[in-house]
């Protein structure tokens, strides 16, 4: 299968995640969203993964290899973030009951 | 290596410090010998003694750039420490855990000055920013902490995202299938567009972590609602230090193609020296303004990003240290007074008379006033643009924004000085935060009339590469 097609499926991937960000007002859809957004990107590493071995696999076997660790490396980093953020999310609804994002204008002053 | 070795276990050991003991002297004493040592470690790996020899398959880089870039960063923490330690304190119950933080993000930071692959320049900005998200929101109760923390939160991972798309770019595009950063440029001519939109998505995920206009609009309202402490934190050393990444980043990546991107960081460097010094004029909030002020300076440094010659990396250390050392000495001040508007400042001069003089010096510099540190950094900045022969305009336009930028420094001086008032700090100032302050002033003078101290090391190594 050629890559335009991996790259065109990882694109909108992102494009929906992105939409998501920027028009959605809970915190929680939104954190989803980044979420697809790093995943498209997972998906997009292993297929060039695969194109790069294929291009230049003749002369360097390891060729491609570095993007599936790539992949491992967003993977944990996902993680790490996501214990943050709902952390920051939880003390967000403790102190207000609401997790909107359009209560976030107590600082435009 | 010595640094990101021993501000990992440094903040490993910060983390069990809170458990064995529970005075607070000693833990702040903990974190400032963890500092120094920092500093002594990377002193010592640029001088070539290495704690561990190791190969690292060309995913870091130690130069001189780089290491220089990371004892800025220690050096400026160890003075925020010093000056500011025990107002970190009061922001929660949790000390030993700050410093714990603050040691993770020097960790990232040294990665960030060091990388040579586009993986650790990943890691290096996730290493800094996870901390950071937890040390904004630290004062749990106050809902502008809260607010700051989930708005920095959720930009920051979303520019993560655009950074990790662009990085997948650029990795289909380079030739050899590598992440290394000098095997990314492709010999031909042409450019292809996966790789210039690749290296838009990094350009554009690099402004967000520095916060350059138009992707500025988190940085005043976090700044703003983070505890003073940590605001002062970010806004000098990690904005500094990723500056030195975006440098490394795109003079070694793609410096040779620069004709191709230099509009796009020209023009977003005139937008954030515009809309960074004119929002700046109209705050009330002295905090809200050095926020602006933040802004305005990294357009500056953006400068070098446009011109990327041997000048643009002196200039980039040279600014880094004197923004440093001014916004540091200014926050320090800032957090001891009882008011944070400019009314707030009013006849300071009469009742603490040192206080207002440093102050006075930082604004200066930050203004840019020749025998000041920032002097010299921003004609470095501009220098190095004129040098390039091309943005011959943009240079003009920053002498303008600078001369903008003098209005809401002096505005401060003017209260201080000028004007009758309430304004003055909490408590007296103890005797040992006023000589760090007189410190502070006389480093920056140093480097507004010797500027040549700080860099002699990096002018040998930029022209025997």
């Amino acid at each position: 299968m050629p890559i335009n097609y991996y790259i065109f499926l990882a694109v909108t991937l992102f494009c929906i995640g992105v939409a998501g960000v920027l028009t959605r007002r809970n915190a929680i859809i939104i954190f989803m969203c980044v979420e697809l957004m790093l995943n498209a990107v997972n998906l997009l590493l292993v297929a060039f993964s695969k194109m790069q071995f294929n291009m230049v696999g003749k002369i360097h076997p390891q060729a491609g290899i570095d993007a599936q660790i790539f992949v491992f490396f967003i993977m944990v980093v996902a993680a790490a973030e996501v214990s943050v953020g709902l952390a920051v999310i939880v003390m967000m609804y403790r102190n207000t009951h609401s997790i909107d994002v359009n209560f976030l204008n107590r600082l435009k002053h | 290596m010595n640094a990101i070795i021993l501000s990992a276990v440094w903040g490993i050991i910060m983390m069990f410090s809170g458990i064995v003991t529970k005075s607070k002297t000693a833990i702040r004493n903990t974190a400032i010998i963890g500092l120094a040592l920092l500093l002594i470690g990377n002193y010592a790996d640029m001088m070539g003694y290495h704690l561990v020899t190791m190969e690292v398959h060309k995913m870091l880089y130690f130069d001189t750039f780089g290491l220089l870039g990371n004892s800025i960063a220690f050096a400026s923490t160890l003075l925020l420490v010093l000056l500011s330690g025990r107002d970190m304190e009061k922001v929660g119950h949790n000390l030993a855990e700050y410093f714990a933080l603050i040691f993770f993000v020097l960790c990232g930071i040294s990665l960030v000055t060091t990388f040579n692959s586009l993986l650790m320049l990943f890691l290096g900005i996730e290493i800094i920013s996870i901390p950071l998200y937890i040390l904004t929101g630290s004062d749990k109760k106050n809902l502008k902490s809260n607010e700051a923390a989930l708005k920095y939160f959720l930009m920051g991972s979303f520019s993560t995202g655009l950074m990790l798309l662009g990085i997948a770019f650029l990795y289909g595009a380079s030739p050899m299938g590598s992440f290394a950063v000098d095997e990314l440029w492709t010999a031909k001519p042409q450019v292809s567009p996966l790789m210039l939109s690749g290296i838009l998505l990094l350009l554009i995920s690099m402004s967000f972590k520095v916060s350059a206009a138009p992707f500025h609009f988190w940085t005043p309202d976090v700044y703003d609602g983070a505890p003073t402490v940590f605001t002062s934190f970010m806004a000098t050393i990690v904005k500094v230090s990723i500056f030195v990444g975006f440098i490394r980043l795109f003079d070694e990546g793609f410096g040779q193609g620069a004709a191709q991107w230099q509009i796009f960081v020209a023009i977003i460097t005139a937008a954030t020296l515009f809309i960074g010094n004119i929002t700046a004029v109209f705050q009330q909030s002295v905090k809200r303004m050095l926020a602006y002020s933040s802004i305005a300076q990294a357009g500056f440094m953006l400068l070098g990003l446009l011109s990327l010659t041997g000048i643009a990396k002196q200039g980039i250390i040279l600014y880094a240290a004197a923004y440093s050392l001014a916004t540091i000495g200014i926050f320090a001040i800032l957090l001891r007074m009882k008011d944070y508007t400019f009314e707030g400042f009013n006849g300071l001069a009469k009742r603490q008379p040192l206080l207002a003089a440093t102050c006075t010096i930082f604004l200066l510099s930050l203004a840019g006033i020749p025998l000041t540190g920032g002097f010299f950094a921003k004609y470095y900045m501009l220098m190095s643009v004129v040098s390039t022969g091309k943005f011959m305009w943009l240079a003009i336009f920053a002498v303008l924004c600078a001369a903008v930028s003098a209005y809401y420094y002096f505005r401060v001086i003017q209260a201080m000085y000028f004007k009758d008032g309430e304004g003055g700090t909490e408590v007296e100032p103890s005797a040992g935060f006023k000589g760090l302050l007189v410190l502070l002033a006389a480093l920056i003078l140093v480097l507004g009339v010797f500027p040549q101290t700080l860099l002699h090391q990096l002018t040998e190594m930029i022209y025997t590469w």
